[in-house]
Order: C-alpha cells, then sequence, then structure tokens
C-alpha cells in the first residue's frame, strides 16, 4: 500500500484510520496485470457488470410486486403496463439473467481452455463454482416469482427432485414447500431468498476477487508473471478495455430487451399458475438445460437404487466434479495453446455440452434418449478418464521462458 | 477483433442451440402473413389494431375476456375519450357497497379494466359445453408463434374432421390447435362486421386485425419499446466507438 498519496488533508486523515483510498490504488490502480490477456478476459468484470443491473432492477421491481399467489401474476403484468418504464425493468431483469449465464459460462470456459484452475488458483476456482451454484438457485427460485405455469411446474418438478434422497427425502421436499404442495409459503419463502442470495452472491464475489489479487490473473501463455515487464497496471489499460468490453456488451443485451424480450422464455409462463392444468411439455430455464438432460437420462433402476436417484446423484456430481478439476487434471502446462491434443478434447467437451443442452430441452424421445446418455458418459469420462490420462500421455509444446519474451517474439 | 467475433460466433450458437431447444414441436406448420410490428423498425399500424379491436368488441368479446387492459388504454388503438366512454358503459360491473351496504350493479368506467362476458370462470365454461373461453390479454405472447398462431388458428377450421378422426361432440376440427379438437367453432365469415374505415371484412383481414389487435393487448409498449432501443442503440455504438479508440491511444506503446 505504498503508492498512494495526496495534498488533501481531509482524504489523508481518512485514509490513515481506513484506508479505503489506499486499498482502491494498491488493488484497482496500480494492481499488475498480465500485459497480454485477450477479450476472453473481459467475462469475468461483465458478470460483475451485470450483476449490478440485476440487483438495482431487481430492486425496483420489488417495489411493485406482490409474493401471494393470487397477485403475483397480476402484479407482474401491472409492472409491465402500468409502472412507468416497468416493462423496461422488468425486461432487464428477465434478459439479464440469461445474460449472466452466457457470461459466467464463458468465463468457465475460458478458464477450462487456459487451465486457470490449477495451483495456485484452485479456490479462485472453488468460489467461482460456489458463485456458480448460487447463480444456479437465484435463477430457479426468480422464475417461480411470476407465478406462471412454467414456473409452477418447474418448481414442482426441480422441488420433487429432493424427494429422490432415500429417508430424508419427502421431508426436504415438504421443507421446501412449506407445505403438501407448491403454494403459497412456496412462493413466500422463495421469494424471500431470491432476494437474499443476490447479496450472498455480492459477498462471494468479494471473496473471488480476494482470491484472485492474491494468485494474480492467469493469461492466454498459462505462465506466471515474472517480473516488471510481463505486467501493466490494471488502471488505464484494464479499466479501459473492459469499459470497452461492457460497451460492446451493452449493445448485445440490449438488442435482446428492446427486440426480442422473451427470446429465452417460454410462451406458457405467461398463462396464470393453475395446479389443474400440466403443461404437456415442461422444460426448465435454457441455462439448465445440460443438467436437465443428465438427470433425465439415468432410466433404468439398477438393484435398489432408482433411476430416479441415480440421475439427482449425477446432476450435482457433474456439477460438483469440477471442484476436482485441478486433481483430475494431471497436466502441468496450464493453457491449451501449447497442449494440442487437450485442444481439441476442450472443443469436443463444449460441443457436449451443448448437444446435452439440446437434449434437455427437448421431450423425452428417442433417438434424444440415447444421444443424451451418451453424452452424459462422455461428460464424465472427459473429467474421469480423458483429463487424468491426458496429462501423462500428451506431450505439450515447450513454453516461453516469460510473457515478455513471448509477447516481444510475436512482435518481431 | 478477430477474438472478439469468435466470442459473438459462440455466443450466437449458444442462443441458436436453446432457441431450437426451446421451440415446441407442432404438426402444421404456422401461416406468417408478415405483421407491421415485426422487424428492427416495425411499428403498430393504428387503423389495424382499431379494425382488430372492432372484431374484439363485437365478436370475440362475447365469449373471451381482456382483463388486463383497462378501457382507458384504448386512446392507443385510436378511440377517442367519448368512444372510450361509451364502449365501456356497454357492460355493467358490481360496485363498491353503498351506506347501506347494498351493492348494486354500475355501468363500466374508462379507469376499470375490460369487463369479461361471465361472471366467473365456472359461468364460463357452463356456457361453453365444459370448455373455459381463455381469457385473451395475453394470448400473443402465451403460445408458441404468438400472432401467427392466433391468426392461423382463425383459419385453420376444417368443415369436417378428416377421415377416421371421430371429434368429440361440440368440438370442431382446427388445423392448429394442439391435438385439434377445439371447443371454440369457426367463428369468422364474410362481412362479420363492418369495420368503421370500409375496409371488406374478409375472413383473412379479419383474422390479420384480431392478431394485430391481441398482440397490441399483449405488448402494448412495443412501439414505445422499439423507439426507445433505436436510440438507446444509437448512443452505445458511438459511446462503444469511442471507449474503443481510447483504448486504442492507452494501448499504443503496449502492443
Amino acid at each position: 500500500m505504498s503508492g498512494f498519496q495526496t495534498n488533501n488533508k481531509v482524504i489523508s486523515w481518512l485514509d490513515e484510520r481506513l484506508p479505503i483510498f489506499s486499498m482502491m490504488q494498491h488493488s484497482a490502480i496500480e494492481y499488475p496485470t498480465p500485459r497480454n490477456l485477450n477479450y476472453w478476459w473481459n467475462f469475468g468484470s461483465l458478470a460483475a457488470f451485470v450483476l449490478v443491473v440485476m440487483l438495482l432492477t431487481g430492486i425496483f421491481l420489488v417495489m411493485n410486486y406482490s409474493s401471494h399467489t393470487s397477485l403475483a401474476f397480476d402484479s407482474v403484468e401491472r409492472i409491465m403496463r402500468d409502472v412507468n418504464y416497468g416493462w423496461l425493468i422488468r425486461y432487464l431483469h428477465m434478459n439479464g439473467a440469461s445474460m449472466f449465464f452466457i457470461l459466467v459460462y464463458i468465463h468457465m470456459f475460458r478458464n477450462l481452455y487456459y487451465g486457470s484452475y490449477k495451483a495456485p488458483r484452485e479456490v479462485l476456482w472453488w468460489v467461482g463454482i460456489i458463485i456458480y451454484l448460487a447463480m444456479m438457485a437465484t435463477g430457479f427460485l426468480g422464475y417461480v416469482l411470476p407465478w406462471g405455469q412454467m414456473s409452477f411446474w418447474g418448481a414442482t418438478v426441480i422441488t420433487n427432485l429432493f424427494s429422490a434422497f432415500p429417508v430424508v427425502g419427502q421431508s426436504i421436499v415438504t421443507l421446501l414447500w412449506g407445505g403438501f404442495s407448491v403454494d403459497n409459503p412456496t412462493l413466500n419463502r422463495f421469494f424471500s431468498l431470491h432476494y437474499l442470495l443476490p447479496f450472498v452472491i455480492v459477498g462471494l464475489v468479494v471473496v473471488h476477487v480476494w482470491a484472485l489479487h492474491t494468485v494474480r490473473s492467469n493469461n492466454p501463455l498459462g505462465v506466471e508473471m515474472k517480473g516488471e515487464a510481463d505486467s501493466i497496471p490494471f488502471h488505464p489499460y484494464y479499466t479501459i478495455k473492459d469499459l470497452f468490453g461492457i460497451g460492446l456488451f451493452l449493445m448485445f443485451f440490449l438488442a435482446f430487451v428492446f427486440w426480442a424480450p422473451n427470446f429465452f422464455g417460454e410462451p406458457d409462463n405467461y398463462i396464470p399458475a393453475n395446479p389443474m392444468v400440466t403443461p404437456p411439455h415442461i422444460v426448465p430455464e435454457w441455462y439448465y438445460l445440460p443438467f436437465y438432460a443428465i438427470l433425465r437420462s439415468f432410466t433404468m433402476d439398477l438393484w435398489i437404487i432408482p433411476a430416479k436417484l441415480q440421475g439427482v446423484v449425477a446432476m450435482f456430481a457433474a456439477i460438483l466434479i469440477l471442484f476436482f478439476l485441478p486433481w483430475l487434471d494431471t497436466s502441468k502446462v496450464r493453457s491449451a495453446k501449447f497442449r494440442p491434443i487437450y485442444r481439441q478434447f476442450f472443443w469436443l467437451f463444449l460441443v457436449d455440452c451443448l448437444v446435452l443442452g439440446y437434449v434437455g430441452g427437448k421431450p423425452a424421445e428417442e433417438p434424444l434418449v440415447t444421444i443424451g446418455q451418451l453424452g452424459t458418459a462422455y461428460y464424465f469420462a472427459h473429467f474421469l478418464i480423458i483429463m487424468p490420462l491426458l496429462g501423462k500421455l500428451e506431450k505439450p509444446k515447450p513454453l516461453p521462458a516469460s510473457i515478455s519474451a513471448a509477447v516481444l517474439k510475436e512482435k518481431a | 477483433m478477430r477474438k472478439l467475433i469468435l466470442s459473438a460466433v459462440t455466443a450466437a450458437g449458444l442462443f441458436a442451440s436453446s432457441g431450437v431447444a426451446l421451440a415446441n414441436t407442432g404438426g402444421e406448420p404456422l401461416m406468417k402473413p408478415g405483421f407491421s410490428w415485426e422487424g428492427f423498425f416495425g411499428r403498430y399500424d393504428q387503423a389495424q389494431l382499431k379494425r382488430g379491436f372492432e372484431v374484439f368488441n363485437q365478436v370475440c368479446s362475447n365469449c373471451h375476456g381482456l382483463r388486463l387492459v383497462a378501457y382507458r388504454n384504448l386512446s392507443a388503438v385510436g378511440l377517442t375519450a367519448e368512444e372510450i366512454k361509451e364502449v365501456a358503459a356497454a357492460r355493467e360491473i358490481a360496485d363498491v357497497p353503498n351506506d347501506e351496504g347494498v351493492i348494486s350493479m354500475r355501468a363500466g368506467r374508462p379507469a376499470d379494466k375490460y369487463i369479461g362476458p361471465f361472471p366467473n370462470d365456472k359461468a364460463a365454461a357452463a356456457a361453453n359445453g365444459g370448455a373455459l373461453p381463455p381469457d385473451l390479454s395475453l394470448m400473443a405472447k402465451a403460445r408458441v408463434g404468438g400472432p401467427n398462431y392466433i391468426y392461423s388458428l382463425m383459419q385453420g377450421f376444417l368443415d369436417e374432421a378428416p377421415h377416421g378422426v371421430v371429434l368429440p361432440d361440440g368440438k370442431s376440427y382446427n388445423k392448429y390447435f394442439p391435438g385439434n379438437a377445439i371447443g371454440m367453432p369457426p367463428q369468422l365469415f364474410d362481412d362479420l362486421v363492418t369495420y368503421a374505415d370500409g375496409t371488406k371484412a374478409s375472413p383473412q383481414q379479419m383474422a390479420a386485425d384480431i392478431s394485430a389487435f391481441l398482440n397490441w393487448a399483449a405488448e402494448p409498449e412495443l412501439n414505445e419499446r422499439k423507439s426507445l432501443g433505436l436510440k438507446v442503440m444509437i448512443f452505445l455504438a458511438v459511446f462503444t466507438a469511442m471507449l474503443y479508440a481510447l483504448k486504442r491511444q492507452i494501448w499504443k506503446n503496449i502492443h
């Protein structure tokens, strides 16, 4: 905390007692950042930006929302029709959720490509996965609030997953519901938690950034910064680059808000929730679809383990396995740039996730069931077989001596 | 920049796959007449909205409600304040209790939501052979294909069910309705209504007009949304270009 100096007596008085200015100087201005980050490194700050957008729009939505089953649907429509710019706030929030997941998925796949999860960034990666889990919970809870048909039936299907667990399953479901079916108590507690969790995410983001600033950013070469020549200060280089990214992103985001606001939604959610009428095809929000496909790919009871329990366990395992990735990946080399074979498996894995997402959104019919099962098998094989073996078998390309050496070589 | 384009393509791929995943698989592909509000600059055609309202008010509203639209909102489809009062007063609604606690009926007012044809859903279903005519406020958003679905459905009736299909009593056959057996009989016939603007009321014309009106009922903010969007995009394009220029300037010595 050395670089901060000021002639302003008030600021220096405050800074001696609470060093916020020194801290900003240290972590947002001088903070040494690799000089070779590409645009894939924009997605973290973009996700943080969307988090703020979600919080702000959400706070204003709550001012006009009623969390009672008899009022929720109409209160959302009142926001759309009678609240000044309510349609804008609600469409920003609705599409913002999808944007948040798009950005975070790109952020995560960037991490997989450049091996950012490897030592010493394991804890940074863990906190990221916890943020992702919290986002999934928040997104699910939020989708229930408009109390349309898909809200109600999505909530029914997803909460019922917990009933698969032996002994305690049914009690967990009753606890989630606050009764014996998805009803007003469910809506109320979901609303409460949907307001709480984003602030938990903010806290987790602080921890995520803390961990980041301790171990510093990875970079496309995957070699650590070694000297002054490898790094540049965060400000102005990355502040302006992130701002430019936000400009581009806003154009993308707002194109949906203004021209296709219901693109990511389900038409059924504009029908008020009706416990007496089940929609023919219940699908969760698009960002859960790969996991939904994994859940549904278990179709056969095994001995005493029912298919549903297998599916639920597999679905949770599909996310939890990410925690072990730093050790499942046995390669010492981070960046796929120097791992020619891993690079191909990376793209295969991405395709596998997209295929699972496609299967998850379709009715469970052949040949999609089989494709989903193969996709699920490959998903786990990628982590449990390919990653451990590849690190041992693959011969990586030679790494550059340092970031600056590689950058200068590229220039010449 | 190459990386950026790549990222945009990746993102577009993600959407395309999700879009495909979300689309319902229907039988007969929907008819697409091409509505005025489609596309980047598309806006509602107010004359069409007004014609659509005439069809709704004279025909559809005998069975269907429009509970989220207030009479006062109809100024957006081109009704004058006087006309709105007149339309609102055509139906009665239960008043608040008077000083003696008696609840009487009063005529509708512009501030009321469009008053439905039946006192409640049970009454509506009972009067329609057990099938509840759905409220139409959000119909254009609540079905895959939206206005194209409405347009197709209104013209999708066959005089007789195809060979081998047995319809339950009181149902009609419609090519576009899920399951084909629809409670609503065919509605649109030549000159069913007389348009105030003199347009010939063919079934096709009425189907297009009612689809337009119901799309307005579901998305009354569309005109305002698209025009604000245009201004925002122009601002962002200039702003982002300036940020890019600034970025280039700042990074000049690094690259």
